[in-house]
């Protein structure tokens, strides 16, 4: 005889009701103890014998691996390299970019600019017009950062000669690239190519980057987790929100500047351009966020995300458990706050690979830690904390080192769970810049936006096809046959 | 259109903070554009960007607030630099002590905050509620699983999941439970006493359960089952885990199972194990044969299993064992009987309860003949629109076929009520039989809508020459939240003859056209 249903039976029960509102107001009348769920419906029905995988501990158990190894890889950036010298499968003429998969053609406004921009600073074209004659033509590949194990922030596009920093996992086998911040306004990476922005790329690429390369090799390398830990703790969540982590990033490196033997005007100019940029540290955070997701990423069974990025057209998603293959959906248009004569009607669809934050467990997902951010939204501390409290829902676990001091030090929530996602219909909240929809303006804004349904609802119907594939070994080529 | 500039010296302010008073700006009549930002130079090349410029831009610090407003006059402009710093200085209001605090949307969420919970009641659409089942199970926690339409193999996973944790999972489809005085589902407030209960069927433990409390004993437990526990494919695993239970509950003296007719090997197995199980058992297999089977007293009808079940607990005589105010009952049936006019030849049944139906077709298809219905006694007599009543007709008004889409019949009479209209006036039916089930989860009020729609019912027959007899089983105990009396007195003052028995509501319905 079963213990648990003799223990049952001695007592009276406490109750958690999901579902009809009806009877958790009967066993409150009869004077019982009774908690909600507020449930909602999940945004796909699954087939009948997929419904086990929501509560596979199989799966469990590699979300759990995936998730550990994702809170304990330790990204140190280490030094400064020539892209095409370092990230793996880049050719000379190889632009990586922001986001899923995409061609010239359906390319949005920033995306383009950038390109162009890539174009005019490579010496492909002497003109926009020229650039973009080469780009239609097919010049140079186009490939996602991060099918390069690269990420860069809005457009995020990498050409070969761009200095790019090197991310290593100091707790593991895999590195990561990204590129340099250039700042507010009138950027690259916001759709902008105009000659000031080119020539500001061109000092980034001959002064900022060599110097802040030997900084970093005379440092041997700056732990971007515990940067990332106490920033946390003082206001950013590191995405959308650098100020701190900006701060303590300038205070490593400065001694090794001011140690690397170069002209004082240079160090000077490279400190203040550090001191006048509040997102310097976006890259940084995000080159980090990379190492920890790839480190969770090809967990056999595993339905963590670990990737949340967008081109301006599309958002796109992966699952650790579905190998490199991209879920995609149209990207939305964030809500937000506007620069000085722009509006919503200037907005482009959300763009970037800066959601690889909240991927790995901070950005959106630590709002609660950054009350700022939500003014974007017209909101207030009290929706910031709530903000954070949703993710919890559809996530896998709470960090073992990102800590928040307005939920009493627990933990962000990390490890989007694709199973949670469609259960709750909750979807994550991110952080994002807001890029003018045509190119060569660049920045318009800020706010905070969720991803297209689409993208998990797809992901979830390939997972649940894995799933039954993979517990009926046989049905996946009679499947076959059948096509 | 004219460019206004404000320039504050030193006064930091937070870009977000800035932002927002911006947007205000903007939405400001005859505001072309406003702009507040820190004297940075990225800034100033923005601001010089969008075309508001003016010479002090040239000597501003990075401390220093930049407000630029192009408007259409110069009043307008300085009425939006004035109305952008007042923003900017004005005090916060207080935040209105808002709890920063989230609805929880997931089980998991709510165990945080309430780990000694021990039992999940689910009642979400059947196709999802085996995902929440199975959460539940896994964590460790008791289920009472009221969704149907869950797919039969996934009951059977979960039943054998629950079987291997050791876990009491009562349902799918489970209407009622009580567990240690605690209702779950619809349950009536029943005395607590010596009768422990296992239920396939959860009106029959409603009726079962209240009959107890009426005949003045109570029960310890009541297991739900769910409806399909007895299927051969399920076979019995959560009665038999609830017998089990029962079993070695020292708070449990006498064994009760209710359920219709199983399939004979499962029959065989509870009867074996009830048998066996170390106390007195009743077992009521509603509508199938009645006997005794290794010592266990088998009914036909639960108010037989409540009599027998209470006579085994206290040791009374069975004759002592009976309902109040029967000869008085009888004696209406008949006068109503006698003012019927030729051509009122049929019952209809209109019930909440698909158990409740089941054992009042039973019970009068050896007197009066077949009985058509949308849940027959045998294929055959299945209506072809069970919203068209045919000679003796019974339906069972909470089915899929009636619900879909609308308040089932013991939370809402509408159904109800609207069937109760289409039969009175109807010259060839003789009488109504209904069930109304009281108790927690129920309706608050059902005498409410039903009294003055059988009071109409009544009267429309009037008017056509007929008396239309109203015999109303009403399931439920004194000290149920609607009030036990009063729902009688109204429904007896519409003219309803009211017992507390569906099996004696049956007999006396017999009367109507024996």
């Amino acid at each position: 005889m079963s213990e648990k249903i003799q223990e049952l039976l001695r007592g009276t029960p406490e109750v958690v009701n999901v579902g009809l509102e009806l009877f958790a107001r009967a066993i409150r009348e009869q004077g019982g103890a009774v908690h909600s769920v507020e449930w909602k419906p999940p945004m796909v029905e699954p087939a009948t014998a997929a419904l086990p995988l929501f509560n596979d501990p199989a799966i469990a158990q590699a979300n759990q691996e995936a998730v550990t190894r994702m809170m304990r890889a330790q990204p140190v950036v280490i030094g400064v390299a020539r892209a095409r010298d370092v990230i793996p499968g880049m050719t000379e003429r190889t632009f990586l970019h922001a986001g899923p998969p995409i061609d010239w053609a359906h390319a949005s406004g920033p995306l383009r600019g950038a390109l162009i921009g890539a174009m005019l600073f490579e010496g492909f074209a002497a003109t926009p017009e020229e650039a973009i004659r080469k780009l239609e033509a097919g010049f140079v590949e186009l490939a996602p950062n991060h099918e390069h194990s690269a990420v860069g922030p809005m457009a995020g596009v990498i050409s070969p000669s761009m200095p790019v920093y090197i991310a290593v996992n100091a707790n593991g086998e895999n590195r990561a690239y990204t590129n340099f911040n250039e700042g507010i306004g009138k950027v690259m990476r916001m759709g902008a190519y105009a000659p000031e922005v080119i020539d500001r790329l061109r000092w980034i690429s001959s002064v900022l980057a060599p110097l802040v390369g030997r900084a970093l090799e005379r440092s041997g390398g700056i732990d971007l987790r515990n940067i990332i830990a106490q920033a946390l703790q003082m206001g950013d969540e590191c995405h959308n929100r650098n100020k701190a982590a900006t701060s303590l990033f300038y205070r490593e490196i400065a001694p090794y500047l001011v140690e690397c033997d170069a002209p004082a005007s240079d160090i000077a100019a490279v400190l203040r351009f550090i001191n006048s940029n509040d997102h310097f540290f976006v890259n940084l955070a995000m080159v980090a966020a990379k190492v920890m997701a790839d480190a969770a990423h090809g967990i056999p069974g595993s339905s963590l995300v670990t990737t949340l990025s967008r081109n301006g057209t599309e958002f796109g998603i992966r699952v650790s458990g579905l190998g490199d293959r991209w879920f995609t959906g149209p990207a939305n248009v964030p809500r937000g706050l506007y620069f000085a004569g722009f509006g919503p009607d200037d907005a482009n669809p959300d763009i970037g690979d800066s959601a690889i934050t909240e991927t790995a467990g901070f950005g959106g997902f630590a709002l609660a830690g950054a009350p700022a951010i939500v003014q974007f939204i017209g909101g207030t501390p009290a929706d910031a904390v709530r903000a954070t409290l949703e993710m919890y829902e559809i996530t896998v676990a709470e960090h073992e080192v990102f800590r928040i001091p307005a939920l009493d030090f627990r933990g962000t929530p990390v490890g989007i769970d694709l199973r949670s996602v469609i259960r709750t219909g909750i979807l994550p909240v991110i952080d994002t810049g807001i890029a003018h929809r045509e190119p060569g303006i660049g920045q318009v804004g800020a706010g905070i936006v969720r991803p297209p349904e689409r993208c998990f609802v797809e992901a979830y119907r390939a997972f649940e096809r894995h799933y039954l594939t993979a517990a009926r070994p046989g049905m996946e080529a009679a499947e076959r046959t059948a096509q | 259109m004219v460019v206004r500039i404000h320039i504050e010296r030193n006064s930091y302010f937070d870009s977000v903070a800035l932002m927002v008073v911006a947007a205000a700006a903007n939405r400001r009549e005859g505001v072309d554009l406003a702009a507040l930002v820190m004297g940075t130079s990225a800034n100033v090349e923005l601001l010089r960007d969008s075309g508001v410029w003016g010479d002090r831009l040239e000597q501003v610090a990075p401390s220093d607030l930049i407000i630029a407003v192009r408007a259409r006059d110069e009043a307008t402009a300085d009425e939006t630099i004035r109305f952008a710093l007042d923003q900017l200085r004005s005090a916060t209001p207080a935040p209105a002590s808002e709890q920063a605090t989230l609805a929880p949307r997931t089980l998991r969420t709510v165990l945080r905050t309430a780990p000694q919970a021990n039992v999940v009641a689910i009642s979400v659409p059947g196709p999802y509620a085996p995902i929440e089942a199975e959460e539940a199970l896994r964590a460790g926690r008791h289920v009472f699983l009221f969704s149907d339409n869950v797919p039969i193999e996934e009951e059977i996973r979960l039943k054998r999941l629950a079987q291997e944790l050791g876990l009491l999972l009562m349902g799918p489809d489970c209407g009622t439970a009580c567990i240690g005085g605690l209702g779950l589902g619809f349950m009536n407030a029943v005395r607590r006493g010596p009768i422990g209960i296992v239920a396939a069927a959860g009106t029959g433990l409603q009726q079962v359960a209240s009959l107890i409390d009426w005949f003045g004993s109570g029960i310890s437990h009541g297991i739900g089952t769910g409806g399909r526990d007895l299927d051969r494919r399920v076979g019995g695993l959560t009665m038999a885990a609830g017998i089990a239970a029962l079993a070695t509950d020292p708070a449990t003296e006498v064994i009760v199972v209710i359920s219709k007719p199983p399939a004979p090997e499962v029959a065989e197995r509870i009867l074996t194990q009830v048998a066996t199980c170390g106390k007195p058992a009743v077992a009521c297999f509603v509508g199938g044969a009645a006997g005794t089977c290794d010592g266990v007293l088998v009914t036909r009808d639960l108010t037989e299993a409540a009599r027998a079940a209470v006579q085994r607990a206290t040791g009374r005589p069975l004759d002592d064992i009976a309902l109040p105010a029967l000869e008085e009952a009888r004696a209406r049936v008949l006068a109503e009987r006698n003012q019927r006019a030729p051509g009122q030849l049929y019952l209809r049944g209109l019930y909440s309860g698909g158990t409740l139906c089941d054992e009042a077709m039973t019970i009068l298809t050896p007197k009066i003949g077949a009985i058509h219905s949308n849940v027959p006694l045998s294929p055959e007599l299945r209506l072809t629109d069970p919203r068209t009543s045919v000679g003796h007709t019974f339906v069972d008004l909470g089915s899929d076929e009636f619900t879909v889409g609308r308040p089932h019949p013991m939370i809402d009479q509408t159904l109800r009520i609207e069937r109760l209209q289409r039969e009175a006036a109807d010259p060839s039916v003789a009488g109504i039989v209904m069930d109304v089930v009281l108790g927690y989860g129920a309706a608050p009020d059902p005498a409410a809508e039903l009294g003055p729609a059988i009071e109409a019912a009544r009267a429309q027959a009037r008017a056509g020459g007929r008396a239309l007899p109203v015999i109303v089983a009403l399931i439920g105990t004194r000290a149920d939240p609607q009030g036990y009396d009063r729902q009688r007195e109204r429904l007896e003052q519409a003219g309803a003859i009211v017992v507390p028995s569906n099996a004696l509501a049956a007999e006396l319905a017999a009367y109507l056209v024996a």
